[in-house]
């Protein structure tokens, strides 16, 4: 028998707004009006402006740790853009700040939590997004059972996971998209691909040609997009978002952006980044290529640049007070929000902290609660 | 459908047991099997509450690889009674954001052991979810499956996790010995607003006893008096409880008579109980079908220690699993489990020194 085709398939990569500033008229027609660009680089601007407050939090030791998002903002509002707040879900990793205050978390919400409060991580009744998860790739799991949810309610919400390069090793990912794909969960999948797995490069990561191939696998329309480019990012997502509304599952988006800044203030990029290639990404900046679009349209100028940077700085400041002013925890809430109900060998630990009983028995410090019916 | 924006971590749309009522006599009802039993609870939450859903390896067209959902799919559909890929941490770590938003699945695991490849979803995500999200975000799902030795599976497949699991906090663990309990304790586990790790054993799917056909919800942390008895307090939980009356039977016809108590959960434990019984027999023998470094007999032992050390009058001891890997061989597994002939002889050692 002569040898047939099983499979063919190809990645499409999409650039509407390049680095140049040159503009696919055709392909960005009506994507985003001037209203919401101008939105999206404010937006951008007061995000790179926390980044780098935020840094020097940690760095005069007001803050844990923090990784800061710089450079790959775009990603996050042009994604952003497509979804509905208060109805779609966001379930974020921890290098999309600027997507979740779009879905409208406060802002000092993600101070509080780098800042190691738990209470930072308590999102609002009416903000549909996940609390932000550090170990790579376990939300993505998340994320397909909640689209699953939304899809047994019965609903046209969608949900949106972000994650890097990196995450796309572990096997969490490939669950998550398989689970996704056989039960048409309405997830968007966004992968950031910033070249960096802390220290590891995206060739050591993974021998494919792109990220976006890997949802071939699992059966799922994928596409490569600039992700340094509001426009791109917004015309995959509208896509993707009427596949999921219309029960049609999940779709995979492959950001190509860059890490600016180090991993976290716990790393130090400049020990294995050849700075040649930092300087070229730095060229790609979306902040600076978003601003050009803007000018191009004469909607932006110097002189609105200044006043708005002054403004990122007043509310970074303002975001910080508010971070820093919510009142210490008490240590009795360690105990709080273990279960519906504490149970009784709970409440008694928790009463053992108080009286410092610790070593004496329970009958003899008044903690008789629990032995009550001997 | 599911129409209403619960709260995840909110319980008030559940109907919740009535605890104030007698559990049902048992005398009089019909006599199932265990997984039968299982089924009934399951089926009667899912009946009682749309976001209740079953997901697991060959749950649905093949009615579970050990029949304990047998005829679900056809009363509840392929949406609800689902067929999973070969994929438990993908299933577990979907169904942590189902739960996120206001589900309540249950997750079958066909074996605990299988569970370890979910480690991450279970462990680092569903007990500590309320917790790392100050309350926010609740995680009400049942784990359930088959746990420990289930005979001649070999050391992979034969894993009994509560001494592993149980270590964590956020995540309540119950362990039924019999039918009877199965059904109550499911269906508290099911209408839990918490995580539970619910243990079964592949070795009494097949027992049976009398259960009441209409629902009821055994409370967690309720330890069942199995027997009473002045000698020796026999402390155990799951499939050993049923070895530990076999073997107070036999002693009794020997004159000693042991206070067989049944934990039902492991957490949350009920210390009162024992507790009350260390104080009336002296003496204490806890029986635990897992490894016996840092296990719950450890614990056990430790919690009685700690609160009525001056009432014993020998040392506590235990009865474990030997501290090595499941064997294969089948004299050799039986001889590695606790087993009445093992519990009969610690008894008589510490009720004769």
């Amino acid at each position: 028998m002569p040898k047939t085709t099983a499979y063919t398939a190809s990645i499409e990569y999409i650039s509407i707004l390049d680095e140049q500033g040159k503009f696919d008229e055709k392909l960005g027609k009506g994507l985003i009006t001037d209203e919401q660009a101008l939105d999206l680089y404010e937006r951008m601007t007061v995000c790179r402006q926390l980044d780098e407050f935020a840094f020097k939090l940690q760095r005069s030791g007001r803050m844990g740790t923090y990784p800061q998002n710089k450079g790959q903002e775009a990603a996050a509002v042009g994604s952003a853009l497509a979804l509905t707040p208060g109805q779609d879900w966001v379930v974020p990793s921890y290098r999309e700040n600027a997507a979740l205050f779009m879905m409208g978390l406060p802002m000092h919400y993600v101070l509080q939590y780098w800042m190691g409060d738990e209470r930072g991580s308590q999102i609002p009744e009416n903000v549909k997004m996940t609390p932000l998860s550090v170990p790579i790739g376990t939300h993505m799991l998340h994320a397909a059972g909640i689209g699953y949810a939304e899809r047994i309610r019965g609903t046209k919400n969608v949900v949106a996971t972000y994650f890097g390069d990196g995450a796309t090793s572990e096997g969490d990912f490939h669950e998550a998209m398989n689970f996704a794909s056989v039960l048409k969960s309405p997830v968007i999948f966004i992968n950031q691909n910033n070249s960096w797995a802390i220290s590891v490069p995206r060739d050591k990561q993974m021998a494919s040609e792109t990220v976006a191939q890997k949802a071939l696998a699992y059966g799922m329309p994928t596409v490569r997009v600039d992700g340094n480019d509001i426009f791109a990012v917004k015309y995959a997502m509208d896509d993707a978002v009427k596949r999921a509304r219309a029960g049609e599952g999940p779709s995979f988006i492959e950001a190509v952006t860059y890490r600016l800044g180090d991993h976290t203030t716990a790393d130090d990029a400049r020990r294995y980044r050849d700075p040649q290639e930092v300087e070229a990404w730095i060229a790609r900046d979306p902040l600076i290529r978003t601003r050009k679009y803007l000018e191009s349209k004469k909607l932006w100028n110097q002189a609105k640049d200044d006043t708005l940077q002054e403004r990122a700085k007043t509310i970074v400041k303002e975001v910080v007070a508010t971070a820093e002013g919510v009142s210490k925890p008490e240590i009795d809430s360690i105990f709080n929000a273990m279960f519906a109900e504490p149970h009784t060998e709970l409440v008694r630990q928790r009463d053992t902290m108080r009286t410092s009983s610790l070593g004496k028995d329970p009958s003899q410090t008044g903690l008789k609660n629990t032995t009550q019916n001997v | 459908m599911i129409t209403a924006d619960l709260h995840p971590a909110s319980i008030e749309n559940v109907p919740q047991p009535d605890f104030s009522k007698p559990l049902p006599p048992r005398e009089g009802d019909r006599i199932i099997q265990f997984r039968e039993a299982l089924k009934e609870a399951m089926s009667h939450e899912m009946r009682q509450d749309e976001r209740v859903f079953l997901i697991g390896e060959e749950v649905a067209e093949y009615n579970g690889a050990y029949k304990v959902s047998q005829g679900m799919l056809d009363e509840f559909g392929p949406k609800r009674i689902i067929d999973s890929p070969i994929s438990e941490n993908g299933f577990a770590g979907m169904c942590t954001g189902a739960a996120m938003y206001g589900l309540r699945p249950i997750v079958e695991f066909m074996s605990w052991s299988f569970s370890l490849v979910a480690a991450d979803p279970i462990l680092n995500n569903v007990p500590k979810m309320l917790y790392m999200s100050g309350g926010q975000w609740g995680c009400p799902i049942v784990f359930r499956g088959n746990d420990g030795a289930g005979g001649q599976l070999g050391s992979t497949h034969s894993w009994c996790v509560e001494g592993l699991f149980a270590n964590v906090p956020g995540m309540k663990m119950a362990i039924p010995s019999n039918p009877y309990d199965a059904k109550g304790l499911l269906a508290t586990a099911i209408a839990d607003p918490d995580p539970v790790f619910f243990l079964e054993s592949e070795r009494m799917l097949g027992d049976k006893a009398h259960v009441p056909e209409e629902q009821y919800y055994i409370p967690f942390g309720q330890a069942r008096v199995c027997r009473e008895g002045d000698a020796v307090t026999l402390v155990s939980f799951g499939r050993p409880v049923n070895f530990c009356i076999e073997a107070a039977e036999k002693l009794a016809a020997e004159g000693i008579e042991c206070d067989v108590l049944d934990m039902r959960t492991i957490r949350p434990l009920d210390i009162d109980s024992i507790i009350a019984s260390v104080k009336k027999t002296n003496r204490v023998v806890v029986v635990d079908q897992s490894w016996p470094f840092a296990g719950i007999s450890s614990e056990v032992i430790t919690q009685i220690c700690e609160r009525c050390f001056d009432w014993l009058d020998h040392q506590p001891v235990r009865v474990n699993t030997e501290d090595v890997p499941t064997p294969y061989a089948k004299g050799l597994e039986y001889a590695y489990l606790p087993n009445p002939e093992r519990i009969a002889e610690a008894v008589k050692n510490v009720v004769n020194a």
